[in-house]
């Protein structure tokens, strides 16, 4: 079957996909984009969360049929995900900006000067990156929460992350990632 | 061919990072990682490429009477299905130390989940449902499952005809090795006991559960060879396991380290690497391999369980007279780094204590459980739960302090260990049990707020169990000894080549090792070096491959030691050979370059004094400095087989854990509140790390203690939970804040100090949270994980 619908404000198109296959596998193997992994397969594990329709959900667990017509953000979309919203657009994308949508090279093979998202500058600088196989995920996570509730409690934090497993880091420096993120978001306002 | 999507390139740090060593530098691969384009293992991809699938054995011990591929074969879109038929050498066997598991099964299986057939197709789907398409008669064998049945007179041997250099000192063909560590008179000690305790303990089977699964991308190359694009721990070990599978010489097996989504031991050995390489070469496409978590169960080897038999002594002042102990591993079907484990869980049986007079003994069993080898800890985790349990139990028994009571017993520098190795560094066990007791406790009742009990913050969280109803609080206490490096003679060395010259008007060093960077940071802490060492801001780093010398294994907490020090040691001979063309050039025009130590600073040639002497872009101009070089640490030497003794060990690392926890006594629920912990890591390279390995480690030993467990029907051998909703490790919900207390006392032998940090965490964290339990419900429990069902008695 086809499948049309937006990832990261571009309409995308994917076709031949047989109807067992989930959005993570359309995702990463028929439209190039691999940053949303896959641990598990079975929605324990978070590693996979996009957002759909603006809701965080494991790509793993949703049919790719099921996308038809809808939006979807990944961790490659998080950076102008995230300047849209700070230039008070709305989560969604219009026609216009899809249409504007280009790739940007990075500078160097660092990803030096690479636009970041606040939550994923915030990653970085608190050391929350380990393996980073988890990353992803728990990046589209805590950007969602940060979103509904710029002043999280850590029990907050906790409660919205709690479908992310990661198995580097003790969480320990996650948390300081997302307290960070929020305490720059605040001072951003 | 071209090379795949997802090739490692080259990663240059400069002009936003500075640091060198002791500084929290930010890692190199950071922003890729965040923006989800540094590639794993499992995002390789390659025009063309087929998808291999592995059948696995659905019963444990079982003769192969026969496999009927043909319908397989018949699917449309597959390519190629593989037997141990058409395996293409007489090598057909693979292993860390002893080469007993075969590369496909042959004539019987030995474990569930081994792998019997391989399938290539054009869909991962299409060669799934052709592996299940593979008719494979089974005749079912009786399984070995622990030491009763693997050493009873009758007992099948899991392995005939055994001729590895274990086989001629163990007592039974179903034992891997033994260790017994015999040194004073544990007997005659006894006797000077006022009080003994005994205990009986069991540890779990812990999965590593790396977050990415097991893959990669093999691609057949023009001249024969293959290049395979792996996560793995060690590039030179799996070429040198898969190349005579192949009938390849090393030079035609190429390897280039993918990204590698975490390993904690799971990765030493090889899971689908031949398999890749196989199916590439036979259909001549790239062909890739990714285990789903369900596979990534049977596919890699996990923490033995072990049963462990202790007796300890003190005397009425609360010194320890004497330990005896006995533990046995489960090993499993095959050898993996069983007999490496049984040599740390015999030498560092007694912990980090002074005895004189010990009676030790640990084996590796093989079964027909799953095959069980390196996990962080090694050996000296299972131990650890162990001796820190009879400790607390003889500090009761004493009427002391736990911690008190350990202050009186801990070793120091100069300890002799059973191994009569004396401790030649700093070992400050009792100054990091004051500082984890001396850290402020957390609140008590921190649920409690105005609008009521919070639950998330409560036994039971979210399912609303409790409001504080039957909660009660308990202190735990405990601390560990880990050996850092590969022990027991083994030749334990690193190779760095190190380039420097001048890139854009500015100088520039590259690193070059085949390290792992599994996660831990390695090449943050590279580029650091690099840094203070060449005096250059701008660092490149060279992705991993074998087109350089081997740079041993990412285990045994040794990578910044041993690959840190050969970087360290390339970078002084580069830095030799660059004030040679220094003195050539500009000699004769200031006396300091013959007369002053000179260093290199800030781009610049300068002496000890401060003093500027030239540009390195003078100095190197057009030209290039290389170095390759192995380093190696002080050697160490195997433990006697009769005694155990020998000076084993290279380095040890010590962390104490202080644990608090909640638990709902009517359910069985337990909510860790706080796990604290010291550590000596004898110099942070990179502070912001080393905490991060701490904090990991710890939340790793938390896992066991209270939830995960490979659960094995002992009657049939069969793994009953290969999957995260059934095997379940720590979540952000379960785990707690992890404060830190980072002690550096330098150990003078090893590079800048350091101390390796990657698993004393592991160990003492485990028992922190059990002796907090105990604490809170004055229950013995002599098993690990612990389970609801153990503290409500149902």
């Amino acid at each position: 079957m086809r499948v049309n619908f937006t990832v990261n404000g571009r309409p995308q198109e994917a076709d031949d996909v047989w109807e067992g296959e989930s959005l993570l596998y359309v995702l990463r193997e028929r439209l190039g984009l691999p940053g949303s992994k896959n641990a598990c397969e079975q929605g324990e594990c978070g590693s996979c969360t996009v957002r759909l329709d603006g809701v965080p959900v494991c790509s793993c667990l949703v049919a790719a049929g099921q996308v038809e017509g809808r939006d979807v953000v990944t961790v490659e979309g998080l950076a102008d995900h995230a300047r849209q919203r700070s230039c008070g657009g709305s989560s969604g994308n219009s026609l216009d900006e899809a249409k504007a949508w280009q790739a940007k090279g990075t500078d160097s093979q660092t990803g030096e000067g690479t636009e970041l998202a606040p939550i994923q500058q915030a990653f970085i600088d608190a050391g929350a990156v380990q393996c980073g196989f988890c990353t992803p995920g728990l990046l589209v996570a805590a950007d969602e929460m940060l979103e509904r509730n710029p002043n999280p409690t850590d029990a907050d934090i906790r409660e919205a992350l709690s479908g992310n497993l990661c198995r580097c880091t003790g969480y320990e420096k996650i948390m300081d990632a997302v307290r960070l993120a929020a305490a720059r978001q605040g001072e951003a306002v | 061919m071209a090379s795949p999507s997802g090739t490692p390139t080259k990663i240059t740090q400069g002009a936003q990072t500075k640091g060198g060593i002791g500084e929290s530098t930010l890692r190199p691969d950071g922003t890729l990682k965040v923006t989800g384009e540094f590639a794993y293992s499992s995002d390789m991809w390659h025009e063309d490429m087929l998808w291999g699938q592995i059948l696995r054995s659905t019963v444990a011990h079982a003769e192969i009477v026969s496999i009927d591929t043909a319908e397989a074969l018949a699917t449309p879109g597959v390519y190629a299905v593989l037997t141990y038929d058409d395996l293409p050498t007489e090598v057909r066997n693979y292993g860390l130390e002893i080469q007993d598991t075969p590369v496909l099964a042959h004539g019987k299986v030995r474990h569930h989940g081994e792998p019997v057939a391989l399938v290539a197709a054009d869909h991962p789907e299409t060669a799934r449902r052709a592996a299940a398409k593979i008719k494979v008669e089974y005749r079912d064998l009786p399984v070995i499952t622990d030491e009763a049945s693997a050493t009873a007179p009758d007992a099948i041997l899991v392995h005939e005809n055994r001729d590895d250099h274990h086989a001629g000192h163990v007592p039974h063909p179903n034992i891997v090795h033994r260790q017994p560590i015999v040194r004073g008179d544990a007997a005659r000690a006894a006797g000077r006991a006022d009080v003994i305790v005994t205990g009986e303990y069991t540890f779990g089977m812990q999965d590593q559960a790396f977050l990415g699964p097991e893959s990669g991308l093999a691609v057949p190359e023009e001249d024969g060879g293959v290049h395979l694009y792996i996560a793995t721990q060690w590039l030179h070990s799996d070429l040198r396991q898969i190349a005579p599978v192949l009938g390849l010489p090393e030079s035609k097996v190429r390897m280039t380290l993918s990204g590698v989504g975490g390993a904690f031991g799971g990765r030493e050995d090889l899971s689908m690497q031949i398999h890749a390489c196989l199916l590439a070469l036979r259909t001549g496409k790239p062909v890739k391999i990714v285990y789903n978590r369900f596979e990534s169960f049977f596919g890699h080897v996990h923490r033995h369980p072990a049963k462990l038999y202790y007796e300890h002594g003190a005397t009425r002042d609360g010194r320890l007279t004497h330990v005896k102990c006995r533990i046995v591993l489960d090993g499993g079907a095959y050898a993996s780094a069983s007999p490496a484990v049984v040599g740390n869980a015999s030498s560092l049986s007694i912990g980090p204590y002074v005895v004189d007079d010990v009676d030790i003994e640990a084996i590796a069993l093989y079964t027909n459980n799953p095959p069980c080898g390196a996990m962080r800890g090694f050996g000296a985790v299972q131990a650890c739960f162990a001796y820190e349990a009879q400790m607390d139990k003889l500090a009761k028994e004493l009427g002391l302090d736990p911690v008190e009571f350990r202050q009186r017993n801990a070793m120091e520098q100069g300890t002799i260990m059973p191994t009569g190795q004396p401790v030649d560094s700093p070992a400050p066990v009792a100054e990091l049990l004051r500082r984890v007791k001396a850290m402020p406790l957390p609140p008590e009742r921190q649920w409690e707020s105005s609008e009521g009990a919070d639950v998330r913050q409560l036994p039971g969280g979210l399912s609303n169990t409790t409001h504080g109803e039957g909660v009660v609080r308990g202190i735990g206490y405990a601390v560990g000894i880990k050996n850092v490096g590969f022990s027991e003679g083994f030749d334990d060395y690193s190779t760095a080549k190190v380039r420097m010259e001048v890139v854009g008007g500015e100088p520039v060093a590259t690193v070059h090792t085949a390290m792992a960077e599994v996660g831990q940071g390695g090449v943050t802490v590279h580029a650091q070096i690099a840094r203070s060492e060449l005096g250059v801001a701008q660092v490149t780093i060279h992705p991993a491959d074998t087109q350089v010398g081997s740079a041993g294994s990412t285990s045994a907490s040794r990578q910044t030691y041993v690959t840190g020090g050969a970087v360290k040691n390339s970078c002084e001979l580069v830095r030799e050979k660059v004030l040679e063309i220094g003195r050539r050039k500009f000699g004769s025009y200031h006396p300091a370059w013959a007369t002053a130590e000179l260093l290199l600073e800030g781009g610049k040639v300068v002496t000890d004094g401060g003093e500027v002497l030239a540009d390195l872009v003078d100095v190197l101009e057009d030209e290039s400095v290389e170095v390759e070089a192995e380093w190696r640490h002080r050697p160490t030497e195997p433990f006697d087989l009769r005694t155990g003794q020998g000076n084993g060990h290279v380095q040890y690392s010590f962390a104490a854990h202080r644990a608090v926890v909640e638990v709902d006594t009517e359910l069985g629920l337990v909510k860790v509140i706080e796990l604290a912990c010291a550590q000596d890591v004898g110099k942070a390279l990179n502070p912001l790390s080393v905490i991060g390995q701490i904090q990991g480690g710890t939340t790793q030993g938390l896992g066991v203690a209270v939830m995960e467990e490979i659960i094995v029907d002992p009657k049939t051998a069969k793994v009953r939970n290969p999957s995260f909703t059934d095997y379940l490790i720590p979540t952000i919900l379960d785990t707690p804040t992890i404060p830190v207390d980072v002690l550096e006392l330098a150990d003078d032998h090893a590079p800048y100090g350091l101390r390796g940090v990657g698993e004393a965490p592991t160990l003492s964290s485990t028992p922190a949270v059990l002796a907090a339990i105990r604490d809170a419900t004055g229950l013995e429990l002599d098993r690990t994980p612990v389970r609801p069902e153990h503290l409500t008695g149902t």
